[in-house]
């Protein structure tokens, strides 16, 4: 194997090292190369089965493509094969020996920014696809913009096309320094460039000959070895409370299990927590797993059950932290808010709210600024949030939450609101401001 | 705690992602049920449920909606399992509905009953005031299903509509839902066949039989191996022989093609699913082949 290729080929089943989770999404602006790149990343990892390759072939040639189009392995619903593109994340899998990956394939429309924070907002990495013609665009910026509000940890920025401008370095070069030029604003923990061509695969799985220039990796290599475990915050214990398991069988007649996901922190039988809001505290007793198995540590994102030596009130929507270092509830939040509906957010509007596993409602107080996604300019007499757009937003809610900064903890940190009229989903926050958490220097503080 | 390397594998962290998921239904809505087809992604949905509720009881029922022309094979194993679970079992009936003239039996002989099973499923949905439905179903199966949400929103009618599906934002579902209303819930939506299976080694899961290699008599239709019984008959030209077979899905056995295999072990099993070089449904399912369309009209009515 080539230094810096990637482990091409199916998963050994038998193959000790056991793979990890790597989530990423896409965004280019449409005809940039995604469908593509996509396309070509499945079908080099073998993940092409077939009967579904030979329907790609025969799409094409009914089409009159004069190639086999890669692109439309991912093409999904009939009203999109119908207009030709993609209106909506689709999820695609595929898995190298070394990881098993998610693509979120957002659409890159301007008026689907809803799709992009989607994808983003469960995404450890984004590629934002760039063609090499035309260099950055507008769109460019507002997929960069996307990937750094949504906290993506890592960004690559695939400039596309290479081929059709020679394999010139110096094209590649001038995007690089547009693009770190205005990205350094953008507060990101890890950016990559990396030259590519989807359609003829050059540095996608291997490294590329056409281009001796480019020292880096491919672009899959560098998919497999990001490093994404330091990336989740194993500092602030938090276990936002989703299940109470109470059996009242014989067998189990004292037995009460807190369940849920870890969102943050690490926690270990022994360790002294507290149970928010109310703040009663006690020690863990046991950490089980599979309704039984005992573990030692739990840290995110593992399901889990605690129990604790004292008999505390414990509930849905509650959240167990260590002593020192907890949030304090509060009834303010300062967020950036993603509108995904087609009715507007308004000052003054009322919303129900989700946020962990506590439901409140949540009233409008003020909208601070709507920003331009392709400017990043604040509009601080906008008066309302259309739909995707976004904003930053003071709410107040009906019950106390247990919110940490969303730049700290993407869990603790994020809420949706939901119209009560219709149920949808009509936005996404991220909070910003929120009252300082009770930590104490000296426990956990980064 | 600068340096410690904590790595979670991908199977875990599916898993977790699935608990979570469930936790969410059982506290979030009213009255829950979970589907159950006897299948392998079935018996993963279980073995995430005893994860996520036990030692407490499962907080809903198992539905199975049975189509009558099941592997026997299957039933019994059904019958064997939920009864070790100690859960309360519900099976909903194709042949009620036929009886009841809620649907009509198709006929010929390509008839088979997977169609009609919408009509029940919705039927027992509205009978028991269901608000939600587990199902097995994954996003890599199908390309109708690679947009679908995990927690998917059907109407009154038990539709799904492809173009009104509300955003999935980190781990926060909405499954909020009026009377009539429900959501089919996906827990292992972001499992691909391949990760089934390892789970299923991993976890050593009790399949049905009929996963394995077995001798049986069968017919050879549109290059597909389908079982002979009394629910299909033969057309001109085919012809019964006895060959060593396993199923790659569980379904109506006038529709669910076998495929030519002598794996008897879940590691020879996974070994095979490993190498194969065409989809699931592609291989073995006769209802997706119709049209190319076909998973999407379906869903859109209230299929699976
Ligand atoms: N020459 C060249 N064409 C490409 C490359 N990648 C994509 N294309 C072509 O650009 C067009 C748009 O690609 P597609 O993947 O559908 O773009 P999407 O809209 O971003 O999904 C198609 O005609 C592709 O064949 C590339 O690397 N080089």
């Amino acid at each position: 194997m080539t230094p810096g290729a990637a482990t091409n080929g199916r998963i050994d089943v038998t193959a000790e090292r056991q793979s990890d989770l790597l989530r990423f999404a896409t965004a280019g602006s449409v005809d940039d190369g995604k469908s593509t790149l996509i396309g070509r990343l499945l079908y080099e990892t073998k993940q092409i089965f077939e009967d579904q390759l030979e329907h790609v072939e025969e799409t094409s040639r009914k089409r009159g493509d004069s190639y086999v189009n890669l692109a439309l392995l991912t093409d999904g619903l009939r009203a999109e094969r119908e207009q030709g593109i993609t209106i909506d994340v689709a999820y695609r899998y595929f898995a190298t020996p070394r990881r098993k990956f998610i693509i979120a394939d957002t659409p890159g429309h301007e008026q689907y920014t809803r799709n992009m924070v989607t994808g983003a907002s469960t995404a450890d990495l984004a590629i934002v696809l760039i063609d090499a013609r035309k260099g950055v665009v507008e769109q460019s910026r507002r997929h960069a913009f996307i990937a750094s509000l949504l906290r993506v940890p890592h960004v690559v920025f695939a400039i596309n096309k290479m081929d059709l401008v020679d394999y010139d370095e110096a094209v590649f070069e001038r995007i690089d320094e547009e693009v770190s030029g205005w990205a350094n604003k953008l507060d990101f923990t890890d950016v990559t460039f990396i030259p590519v061509s989807a359609l003829h695969g050059d540095n996608v799985v291997e490294r590329s000959e056409r281009m001796p220039w480019y020292e880096g990796p491919s672009l899959l290599y560098h998919l497999e070895h990001v490093h994404i475990g330091s990336d989740r915050n194993l500092i602030d214990a938090r276990l936002p409370v989703q299940w109470v398991i109470r059996p009242m069988s014989d067998a189990h007649h004292d037995y009460r299990g807190y369940a849920g996901q870890i969102a943050s922190g690490v926690f270990r039988p022994g360790d002294e927590i507290v149970v928010q809001p109310s703040g009663r505290q006690t020690r863990i007793r046991r950490i089980e797993v599979e309704g039984g198995t005992e573990i030692e540590e739990a840290l995110p994102p593992l399901s889990v059950t605690l129990l604790l030596e004292d008999q505390v009130d414990v509930s849905r929507g509650d959240m167990i932290c260590r002593a020192h270092n907890h949030p304090v509830p509060t009834r303010e939040l300062d967020a950036m808010v993603c509108w995904m509906s087609d009715t507007p957010l308004q000052s003054r509007g009322r919303y129900a709210l989700k946020h962990t596993t506590r439901n409140a409602r949540a009233i409008v107080d003020d909208l601070r600024y709507r920003i331009d996604v392709n400017t990043l300019h604040r509009d601080e007499a906008a008066t309302e949030l259309g739909l995707n757009q976004i904003g930053r937003v003071a709410l107040r809610t009906s019950t106390p939450l247990l919110v940490d900064e969303y730049r700290r903890n993407r869990t603790t940190g994020s809420f949706i609101l939901i119209d009560e009229a219709t149920n949808d989903t009509a936005g996404g926050g991220m909070i910003v401001g929120a009252e300082p958490s009770a930590s104490e220097l000296g426990d956990g503080v980064a | 705690m600068a340096s410690v390397n904590y790595e979670i594998s991908h199977l875990r962290a599916l898993e977790a992602e699935a608990i979570h998921i469930m936790r969410e239904v059982a506290a979030e809505l009213e009255n829950p049920v979970l589907l159950f087809s006897g299948g392998k992604d079935s018996l993963v949905l279980l073995q995430l449920a005893l994860k996520a509720f036990r030692p407490g009881r499962f907080p809903f029922p198992i539905m199975h909606v049975d189509t009558g022309h099941n592997f026997p094979e299957v039933i019994e194993f059904r019958d064997r399992l939920v009864g070790q679970l100690g859960e309360r079992l519900i099976v909903a009936s194709v042949q009620d509905s036929i009886d009841a003239g809620r649907v009509k039996e198709e006929t010929g002989p390509r008839a088979s009953r997977n169609r009609l099973q919408t009509t029940p499923l919705l039927d027992a949905i509205e009978e028991h005031g269901f608000d939600a439905a587990f199902g097995g179903a994954r996003r890599d199966e199908e390309r109708a299903r690679a947009k679908e949400r995990v927690f998917s929103f059907r109407d009154d009618f038990g539709q799904w509509d492809p173009k009104a599906q509300r955003p999935e934002l980190w781990s926060l579902y909405n499954g909020r839902v009026r009377k009539g209303e429900h959501v089919r819930v996906f827990p292992i939506s972001n499992w691909t066949e391949l990760d089934v299976w390892q789970y299923i080694a991993e976890e050593q899961l009790e399949l049905p039989p009929i996963y394995f290699a077995h001798r049986r008599e069968v017919f050879r239709r549109d290059g597909m191996l389908y079982a002979v019984s009394p629910f299909v008959e033969l057309m001109a030209g085919e012809e019964a022989f006895e060959t060593s077979v396993r199923y790659r899905t569980v379904g109506d056995m006038s529709c669910t093609g076998a495929v030519e295999s002598t794996a008897g072990t879940l590691e020879s099993v996974v070994n095979e699913i490993a190498a194969t070089r065409i989809t699931e449904r592609g291989e073995t399912r006769a209802d997706d082949r119709v049209t190319e369309a076909a998973m999407e009209d379906r869903k859109r009515e209230g299929y699976f």
